[in-house]
C-alpha cells in the first residue's frame, strides 16, 4: 500500500495546482494519473483566463460579469473568491515562468472574451492551457513532486457509515495501466479529485477521449452530491468533422460569423444586438443551430466563422495555432477562407459539489477543475473563467487538504433545513443502478468498515474482484457499442435544444445501455497496458453521468443560460433560483434542491435579465 | 497476417433485424433513432464480417503488434485491417475504428485528438507522425502503423517513454530567475522580441518523436536529445531568467552528451508536428557554448 499526506487524482490543471499547494505547505504529497500529466486535457485550452489585473478593472467588475454570466445560478461567495484570487495566482503563473503574450511594456497582454465588460482575459497566443500545463508541470519537477502517471484510478475508499455525511474517505485504488497490478494508496489527510470534464457523454466535443468524468462518477457512487449537471456548454465554434475547438479568442480579435447567405446573423436576425459575436456561448450556439434549422446553415450543419479581414499579422501573432487547427483537421485556410463552425458540448458546469474550500460532503475528500462545482460557473460559464477556477480553487484544496487554515466556508455542503425535495418528477424509467446491491457502490453501509488502512485494504479487494469478473467473462457485449449507444443519445436528445420527448427518450436508451452493461466483457485477456478494460471501467462512469445530466434537465422546467427548454421558454425565478442536487443514495438517484447564495461580500446580485 | 474479425460479428444478429422490419409507418424520433441505430449495427457487423476483399473505397492499416504477456502475439507481428474511408479521416481515426469494430485488444494511447497531448506519436509509413494530424488522404495506400522506433515496446504501439521522461528532467525544466520579480502582482517584464524568439521552443507536447527519430540519440543513451536541448533552450533564452542562470544552462548543455552530439542532420526538424526548428536551436546554443567559452580566454 502507498501512503502519502496528499493524493491529487488527475495531472491537469487544478490537479498540478493542487499538488503545488500541497507541497508548500509542507505535505508529502503524489499526484494518480491515467495519463502523463502533459497528456492532460489542460493542454487544449486555447483563449485564457479571466483575471482583473489592470487599472480600470477589478474584482467586483469581474464578478459581476461572471454572475449576470451564470444566469444569477453562481453562488456569490465562489464567485468573488473566484475574481480576488484570480489576479495573484495569474501572476503567479507568470513568475514560474509562463510565457504569456506581452504588451509593449513588456507586461502581460490582455484582450476581449464574451460577456465580459473589461478586456481581462490574460493569454498566452490561442494555446494558453498547453503553456499553463507545462509551466505547472515544470514546478512539480522542480519540487520532486511524485507522480504515479498511467495508474487508473477506479474506485475510492470511503467507510461504511450509512450516512453519506459521516462517511470518510481514506485514500484511492489504482491500477497500473502498464503491469495490471491493482493497489491501494492511502491518503493520510485528503484525496482531491481533479479528474476533468466528461465530454464523452456525447459523439461531438471538444473533449478529449480521456474525459470520462471518472471522478465525479467515483464521488457521486461514494455518496458525494452531484450539482447542476444539467448545464453543460456547447461551444459555437468547433470544426465539423472533429469537434476540435477555435477558441473564442477568434471573435475576441474580431472573428464575424455569417451563414450561407452570407448575413451576419448575430446582429441581421437581432440574436444579440449590442454584443454581436461576442455574446455568451449559450446565446451564439442557439443563433447558429437556429440559423441552421431555418435552412441558413451550410450543408444544413454549419456556419462560417471568418477572420480573414484581421490580417495576417494579426492572426500569426495572436491566433497562429487557429491557423494550424484549421488547416490538419478542416483543410481549410484561414487566410484564404472562412472556417465552418458549430457547437459542440465543450465544458460541464456541473460537477461534484463543494464549497470554497474544496471540500465535499465527504470528510478527507476534495474536488476542483472541472469535476467539481463550487459553483462558479452557475448555468452558463463565460470564455476565459475556466482556467482561472482551476488555479484558484486547485490551489485552495491544496491548502486546505493539506491542513491550512483557510477559516470557515460560506457555501455549505449535503442538505440543510433550506432543502427542497422533488417528488414528483416523471420518468420513463427507474433511474439508477440495475440492482442497488451493485458492487460498485463503494460505501453501502452496513459492513462497519471504518478504520483507515482495513476501509482501503477492503476496496482493494473489490476492485481486484470486479476487474477479474470483468477479464475472465468470455462473451458479452462490448464497452465500445455500448459507448456510442450512449453518445448518440445524449447527443440527439440532451443537446443545445431539449424537449421532455427527447429527454425521456435519453432516459430509456441510458437505462438500456445500463442493463446491457451488465453483459460488458473485457476481450483483451493481456494485464500489460489493457485499454479495453479501463475503457470498460471508464464507459460505466459515463453512463452515471449522462443519467444526472438527463435526469436534471428533465426536472428543471425553465430556460436559463445554457439550459434551453422548448415546452418553457423563460426563466423562472421564482421557481427555480436554485441548484440541482442528486444523490446516488446506494444506487438510486434522489432528486433535491438547494438555494443559490446570491448575497455577496458588499451587495446582493439582483437577477436581471440577460442581454448582450 | 491476420484479419481481425471477431466470430460472433459474422452472423447478423436476428433480433436486430426484427426491430428492423418492426418499425410503425408514424415514427417517433426515438423510434427513428433505433431504427438507425440497428442499421448502423448491421453496417458494422458487415464491415467486421467483409473485410477481407480489399475494396476500393477501405483503407488498408497494416498495425504492428506485440503482447509479450499473450501467447500468440509474443512473436511481433502485423495485422491488417480494411477501415472504410472517410473524407477527413485521420490514422487515429482509422485505428479507433478498427479497434472498436474488429479488436478491442488493439492498443494504442490517444487522447486530445488534436495535436496537443502528444500520446499518439507513432512510426506511420516509415516516418514519426501525430496519428491524430495526419490524413490518411495524405498517405499511400496501405498506410503502415507502427511504433516509435528505437524505444521500447510496450505493447502493439504502445513505448516505454521513461527514457524520453528522463532526458527531459536532466536539464532542470523548470523557470529559475535570479531575482524576485517586483512584489506582489507584479510579473517580470519581457520584451515582445523576446517572447517571439523563445515562442516555438515552447510549442513542444513532448511526443517524443523528434528522439525517435534521431539517428544520435538511437547510439547514445546518455545524448539529451533534440526535445530536451530545445528545453533547455526555451529558458536559456528567455530574458528573464537572467545572465548568470544562462550561463549556468549553457555549462548543462556543453557536455560530452549534450549539444555537441548533434550531427545536424536535421531529422528531428523534419518530423517535429508542432514545427519547432530544433536543429536551428541546438545549433545556437553550440554557438553561445563557444561564444561563453571564448570569454573566458
Amino acid at each position: 500500500m502507498h501512503e502519502h499526506d496528499v493524493l491529487v487524482i488527475g495531472g491537469g490543471g487544478a490537479g498540478l495546482r493542487a499538488a503545488i499547494a500541497a507541497h508548500e505547505e509542507g505535505a508529502d504529497v503524489a499526484i494518480v494519473t491515467k495519463l502523463h500529466p502533459v497528456r492532460s486535457h489542460t493542454g487544449a485550452a486555447e483563449g485564457g483566463i479571466n483575471a482583473a489585473l489592470r487599472e480600470g478593472d477589478d474584482w467586483e467588475l469581474h464578478a459581476y460579469d461572471t454572475m449576470k454570466g451564470s444566469d444569477y445560478l453562481g453562488d456569490a461567495p465562489a464567485i468573488e473568491t473566484l475574481a480576488q484570487d484570480s489576479p495573484g495566482e495569474t501572476i503567479q503563473l507568470e513568475n514560474w515562468g509562463m510565457p504569456f503574450s506581452r504588451e509593449d511594456d513588456g507586461r502581460v497582454s490582455q484582450r476581449p472574451f464574451g460577456g465580459l465588460s473589461f478586456a481581462r482575459t490574460t493569454y498566452a497566443g490561442a494555446e494558453t492551457g498547453h503553456h499553463m500545463l507545462h509551466t505547472m508541470y515544470e514546478q512539480v519537477v522542480k519540487r520532486g513532486i511524485q507522480v504515479y502517471d498511467e495508474w487508473y484510478v477506479s474506485n475510492l475508499a470511503v467507510t461504511d457509515h450509512d450516512d453519506p455525511a459521516d462517511r470518510e474517505c481514506h485514500g484511492v485504488v489504482a491500477y497500473d495501466i502498464k503491469t495490471g497490478k491493482v493497489e491501494g494508496f492511502k491518503a493520510r489527510n485528503g484525496v482531491i479529485l481533479a479528474t476533468g470534464g466528461t465530454g464523452q457523454v456525447y459523439d461531438h466535443t471538444t473533449n478529449a477521449v480521456a474525459n470520462t468524468g471518472d471522478g465525479a462518477a467515483m464521488a457521486y457512487r461514494a455518496g458525494v452530491p452531484l450539482e447542476d449537471m444539467e448545464f453543460v456548454q456547447f461551444h459555437p465554434t468547433t470544426l465539423p468533422s472533429t469537434g476540435v475547438l477555435i477558441s473564442e479568442g477568434v471573435r475576441g480579435e474580431g472573428g464575424i460569423l455569417y451563414n450561407s447567405e452570407g448575413e451576419r446573423f448575430m446582429f441581421e436576425y437581432g440574436y444579440a444586438n449590442n454584443a454581436g459575436e461576442l455574446a455568451s456561448r449559450d446565446v451564439v450556439s442557439r443563433a447558429e443551430l437556429t440559423e441552421v434549422n431555418a435552412g441558413r446553415g451550410v450543408e444544413d450543419e454549419y456556419v462560417y466563422l471568418d477572420m480573414r479581414h484581421l490580417g495576417e499579422e494579426r492572426i500569426t501573432d495572436r491566433l497562429e495555432n487557429i491557423l494550424h487547427l484549421a488547416r490538419d483537421f478542416e483543410g481549410v485556410d484561414g487566410l484564404e477562407e472562412p472556417m465552418p463552425v458549430k457547437p459542440g458540448q465543450h465544458y460541464e458546469m456541473g460537477g461534484i459539489e463543494t464549497d470554497e474550500n474544496g471540500e465535499t460532503l465527504i470528510d478527507g475528500l476534495y474536488a476542483a477543475g472541472e469535476c467539481a462545482c463550487v459553483s462558479v460557473h452557475g448555468s452558463n460559464r463565460l470564455g476565459g473563467n475556466a482556467l482561472p477556477e482551476l488555479i484558484v480553487f486547485g490551489a485552495r484544496a491544496g491548502r486546505h487538504a493539506a491542513g491550512k487554515d483557510l477559516g470557515e466556508a460560506e457555501i455549505t455542503t449535503g442538505k440543510t433545513s433550506e432543502i427542497e425535495e422533488e417528488t414528483d418528477l416523471e420518468t420513463p424509467v427507474e433511474p439508477g443502478a440495475v440492482t442497488t446491491t451493485d458492487e460498485d457502490v463503494a460505501a453501502d453501509g452496513g459492513a462497519a468498515v471504518v478504520e483507515p488502512d482495513e476501509t482501503v485494504r477492503h476496496t482493494v479487494e473489490r476492485e481486484r474482484t470486479r476487474i477479474e469478473e470483468l477479464m475472465e467473462k468470455d462473451e458479452g457485449i462490448q464497452h465500445a457499442e455500448l459507448r456510442e449507444d450512449l453518445q448518440k443519445s445524449m447527443t440527439e436528445n440532451v443537446n443545445v435544444f431539449r424537449n421532455e420527448e427527447g429527454l425521456k427518450q435519453a432516459l430509456e436508451d441510458i437505462r438500456e445501455v445500463r442493463e446491457a452493461y451488465q453483459d460488458v466483457y473485457v476481450n483483451d485477456p493481456s494485464r500489460t497496458f489493457n485499454t479495453d478494460l479501463i475503457h470498460t471501467i471508464e464507459t460505466q462512469n459515463l453512463i452515471d453521468l449522462a443519467e444526472a445530466i438527463t435526469l436534471g434537465a428533465l426536472a428543471r422546467d425553465e430556460f436559463r443560460g445554457a439550459h434551453w427548454r422548448q415546452e418553457h421558454q423563460e426563466r423562472k425565478d421564482d421557481e427555480w433560483l436554485k441548484h440541482t442536487m442528486l444523490s446516488w443514495n446506494d444506487g438510486s438517484p434522489e432528486l433535491w434542491y438547494k438555494p443559490v447564495i446570491l448575497e455577496g461580500e458588499a451587495k446582493t446580485y439582483e437577477p436581471k435579465e440577460r442581454s448582450y | 497476417m491476420s484479419t481481425q474479425v471477431p466470430e460472433e460479428q459474422e452472423q447478423t444478429d436476428p433480433e436486430t433485424q426484427e426491430t428492423e422490419t418492426s418499425v410503425e409507418p408514424q415514427e417517433s424520433p426515438g423510434d427513428r433513432r433505433r431504427a438507425e441505430r440497428d442499421a448502423t449495427r448491421q453496417r458494422r457487423e458487415q464491415a467486421a464480417a467483409q473485410p477481407a476483399e480489399p475494396d476500393e473505397d477501405a483503407v488498408l492499416l497494416k498495425v504492428f503488434r506485440y503482447d509479450p504477456e499473450v501467447e500468440g502475439k509474443m512473436e511481433p507481428r502485423f495485422d491488417d485491417f480494411y477501415v472504410p474511408r472517410e473524407k477527413g479521416m485521420t490514422v487515429l481515426d482509422a485505428l479507433i475504428y478498427a479497434r472498436d469494430h474488429f479488436d478491442t485488444t488493439l492498443t494504442f494511447r490517444h487522447s486530445c485528438r488534436q495535436a496537443v497531448c502528444g500520446s499518439d506519436a507513432l512510426f506511420i509509413n516509415g516516418r514519426q507522425r501525430l496519428g491524430c494530424q495526419t490524413q490518411i488522404s495524405d498517405l499511400d495506400n496501405p498506410v503502415r502503423v507502427e511504433p516509435l522506433p528505437h524505444q521500447d515496446v510496450v505493447k502493439d504501439l504502445v513505448v516505454d517513454m521513461e527514457h524520453f521522461y528522463d532526458q527531459m528532467h536532466a536539464v532542470e525544466p523548470f523557470f529559475q530567475p535570479e531575482e524576485e520579480s517586483g512584489g506582489d502582482l507584479e510579473e517580470y517584464r519581457q520584451t515582445r522580441d523576446n517572447r517571439e524568439k523563445i515562442k516555438m521552443s515552447t510549442r513542444c507536447i513532448w511526443c517524443g518523436a523528434c528522439m525517435s527519430s534521431c539517428n544520435i540519440a538511437a547510439g547514445d543513451n546518455q545524448y539529451l536529445g533534440p526535445a530536451a536541448i530545445n528545453k533547455a533552450y526555451r529558458f536559456a533564452m528567455d530574458e528573464r531568467e537572467g545572465e548568470n542562470m544562462k550561463e549556468h544552462r549553457l555549462n548543462v548543455m556543453d557536455q560530452e552528451h549534450g549539444v555537441w552530439r548533434c550531427q545536424t542532420q536535421f531529422s528531428c526538424t523534419n518530423v517535429c508536428p508542432k514545427d519547432i526548428p530544433l536543429t536551428e536551436h541546438i545549433q545556437e546554443l553550440k554557438r553561445e557554448a563557444v561564444k561563453q567559452n571564448l570569454k573566458f580566454w
